[in-house]
């Protein structure tokens, strides 16, 4: 197979675009896209201070990478989850995380949760009930609490995280089979900012996730190629899965999916994202992050109880 | 010589001759879930396979999130 661009030996076909490409235009195509759809839905402009959420994987490290080289102010946020699982998890992710940030010279700013909040991600879920049995519930909650006040602390204008389209389509996929109308009204490439809430961003939301690998690939990232090992299982996988037998079948579909859904939202189809009125919204008096909640925040409430159920055991994870 | 195609920890022989595409369906791999490669350059699926060759397959699947994770203010990097 050829590239379209220049003739040479390609080394992806995009099916779902009947494009194949060369290492070298693929190269240029991909952050020429990421600068299109920057653009096409205004995440952010060119002077605007930009917060990368890195995790140490392909999708993260990638936007980075590309931020940077369109000339985006971009620093990075590593978020240290303390999981080991006979692995090392953290301790690698966060290593390829340093490593990057330190040969490209980029600013990496690092949140150790263990050390913040006195308990691992492992230890919480097993500690707590809104863990127990999905540790990703626990997980995203504090990593979106600490992205957030991390952004919002230190005056930077928009947080961008590297979901990509497999990602977005899993999500829209599990919130229609149980037609989860708040969140369905809420999900999109940019997230605006509110009341203590800073502006969200996904720059590859259109990029499957074989195009964000193969770019990490092809320039050379150093990236945490293992699995979170406690996303064995986890219900987002099971619905990749199903998506990726679909495009095989009908490539195209997941992003026909997905533009389809963003089309009905702008259409009106779903009621407008405003579920929550800022009424609602006060100040947790633990925190200061905003909640709906009459007392602390769900993160305050979650972690309160993590380091006083880790004090009645004793010492020792 | 025989030819195989790696997955993480696991290595599955295979015929050479055959199209990338076609051996991946062979081992019952989802050919949009993983990227080939040989000697670390990257293939596409129409590339043939030959003698000896060893295709090392990069999974490009990864999460972990609740589908919840799709909530307001949520996202998992």
């Amino acid at each position: 197979m050829k590239c379209r661009k220049c003739g040479a030996k390609a080394a992806l076909n995009m099916r779902q675009h009947r494009l194949a490409l060369c290492a070298e235009h693929f190269l240029e195509w991909l952050p020429d896209q990421t600068q299109r759809f920057i653009q096409k839905y205004r995440m952010f402009l060119p002077e605007e201070r930009i917060l990368v959420a890195v995790s140490g994987g392909k999708d993260s490290l990638s936007l980075w990478d590309i931020l940077s080289r369109l000339g985006y102010s971009a620093d990075g946020l590593y978020i240290d989850l303390g999981i080991d699982h006979g692995t090392g998890y953290s301790t690698v992710s966060r290593q390829k995380a340093a490593a990057f940030a330190e040969s490209h010279m980029l600013k990496l700013l690092i949140v150790d949760v263990p050390a913040t909040l006195g308990a691992s991600i492992p230890t919480a879920a097993r500690l707590t009930h809104r863990g127990a049995q999905k540790p990703c519930s626990v997980c995203g909650m504090t990593k979106r609490h600490i992205m957030n006040r991390m952004a919002r602390d230190l005056g930077y204008d928009v947080l961008a995280t590297g979901h990509n389209l497999d990602d977005e389509a899993a999500v829209l996929f599990g919130n229609t089979l149980t037609w989860a109308t708040g969140y369905l009204a809420r999900q999109g490439p940019v997230l605006d900012a509110e009341t203590g809430f800073v502006r969200k961003v996904k720059p590859f939301c259109r990029l499957y996730e074989r195009e964000t690998a193969a770019y990490a690939l092809l320039r050379g990232i150093d990236y945490v190629y293992e699995e979170c090992p406690l996303a064995d299982g986890a219900t987002s996988i099971f619905y990749k899965d199903v998506l990726s037998r679909m495009e095989t079948e009908r490539p195209g579909i997941k992003l026909a999916f997905y533009l389809s859904f963003l089309q009905a939202r702008l259409g009106g189809f779903l009621a407008a994202p405003s579920s929550i009125a800022a009424s609602e919204m006060h100040p947790c008096p633990a925190c200061g992050q905003p909640t709906t909640s009459v007392d602390v925040c769900s993160f305050c409430r979650t972690w309160n109880a993590v380091r006083t159920r880790r004090e009645a055991e004793g010492p020792g994870e | 010589m025989p030819a195989e195609m790696i997955l993480r920890d696991k290595t599955y022989p295979i015929p050479s001759g055959m199209t990338i595409r076609h051996a991946l369906e062979k081992i019952g791999v989802n050919p949009d879930t993983v990227l080939p490669t040989r000697d670390g350059e990257l293939l596409t699926d129409d590339e043939l396979i030959r003698d000896g060759d060893r295709i090392r397959l990069i999974a490009v699947i990864s999460g972990g999130r609740s589908p919840s994770a799709g909530s307001p203010h949520g996202s998992a990097i």
